[in-house]
């Protein structure tokens, strides 16, 4: 039985004996990317899915995201997923607000995105209205490939981010937009 | 005791309520009586009380719109279940759109609180009597009453939906 284990590859540096020199942000980024801790947020479906993803057959533990978070004190990325109802609107802006920064998100499913086939007086059309998303995953419900293709898509964004870009002017204009101070 | 034959009962109703019983009809092998509005706790009050009809359960309370029926849009219905006779019975009350007003059975039923703040949210009955008469499922903000039929059914602020693809 062969097995590979495949870590990930340091970022481009400068290499000498008993040093190695890059730049903070890269380390920061390699690090976060590949040790998120995921809030999932399931309400329906596509809740159903993203348990398909978490076990042995998809297992999102390959991408260093196996362990749960349910206290978002902790978590660093917010997975909702399912039909968002408005009066579930306010529960997950302050689930939001809890968690501590730097903070992703992803929108798993049609609900999530855009209200999907709910396109009724309950149902908040997409949760963009209440908190920024970062990527959005389409399917009714996804696919664990695909929710695991969405993942990646926030490691990559996690991966690049400035180190500053929490405290710019810019980041605190979209939060505000959203009435998050 | 002898079975309560859907002819049996309308008749013991009829002879109790003869003018208030607006209409009836029997759909499915199930009664279904319009009753004028005022009298519905006393009805109900009296169905439940009877010694041989027993109508204890209240299965369900909802509410109606017909906007084209004048003086009678609205309507609030109750189902209801004799257990010990097996027996079901629809019980119907119309009120005009600018007062909708009715009596509460909460008081006869408690299960009828929750279902009649239900009915309340949705199509704005107004159930006198009932002890906390306020939104139960919808945001409490919400500023209309979503299942009557002058408002729309879709949300206004969808933002992806290009009618074309929808034929319209």
């Amino acid at each position: 039985m062969s097995s590979t284990i495949e870590i990930v590859e340091s970022p481009a540096g400068i290499e000498g004996p008993g040093f190695f020199a890059t730049s903070l942000d890269k380390v920061i980024g390699l690090a976060r990317a590949n040790s998120l801790w995921p809030l999932p947020f399931a309400t329906s479906c596509c809740g159903i899915e993203f348990m398909g993803t978490m076990a042995s057959n998809y297992d999102l533990g390959r991408f260093g995201a196996e362990r749960l978070s349910f206290s978002p004190r902790q978590a660093d990325l917010l997975m909702v997923m399912g039909t968002i109802s408005k009066k579930m609107g306010p529960v997950l802006k302050q689930v939001y607000t809890q968690m501590a920064e730097p903070r992703w998100v992803l929108a798993v499913g049609a609900c999530a995105t855009s209200g999907g086939i709910f396109d009724t007086y309950s149902v908040l059309q997409g949760i963009d209205k209440v908190i920024p998303v970062d990527v959005y995953v389409p399917g009714c419900p996804p696919r664990p490939e695909q929710i695991i293709d969405g993942l990646i898509k926030i490691q990559e964004l996690v991966k690049n981010e400035r180190l500053n870009r929490r405290n710019s002017e810019e980041y605190k204009k979209l939060l505000g937009s959203y009435g998050i101070e | 005791m002898a079975e309560i034959t859907n002819e049996y009962l309308l008749q013991k109703i009829t002879n109790q309520f003869g003018s208030d019983i607006l209409s009836h009809e029997e759909t499915y092998g199930l009664v279904s009586i319009t009753i004028n509005k005022e009298k519905n706790l006393e009805f109900l009050t009296w169905l439940y009380n009877d010694s041989e009809l027993n109508f204890q359960f209240l299965t369900d309370v909802c509410g109606i719109h017909f906007p084209d029926k004048k003086d009678h849009e609205i309507g609030a219905i109750y189902h209801l279940h004799s257990l010990i006779n097996n027996v079901r019975l629809r019980v119907k009350c119309f009120m005009p759109i600018d007062n909708p007003t009715i009596q509460s059975v909460s008081s006869l039923y408690s299960s009828a609180n929750w279902q009649e703040r239900e009915t309340f949210d949705f199509y704005g009955i107004i159930f006198e009597g009932h002890p906390n008469l306020k939104r139960i499922i919808n945001v409490e903000e919400m500023d209309y009453f979503p299942m009557r039929k002058e408002y729309p059914l879709e949300d206004g602020t969808r933002t992806d939906k290009d009618d074309k693809y929808f034929g319209r």
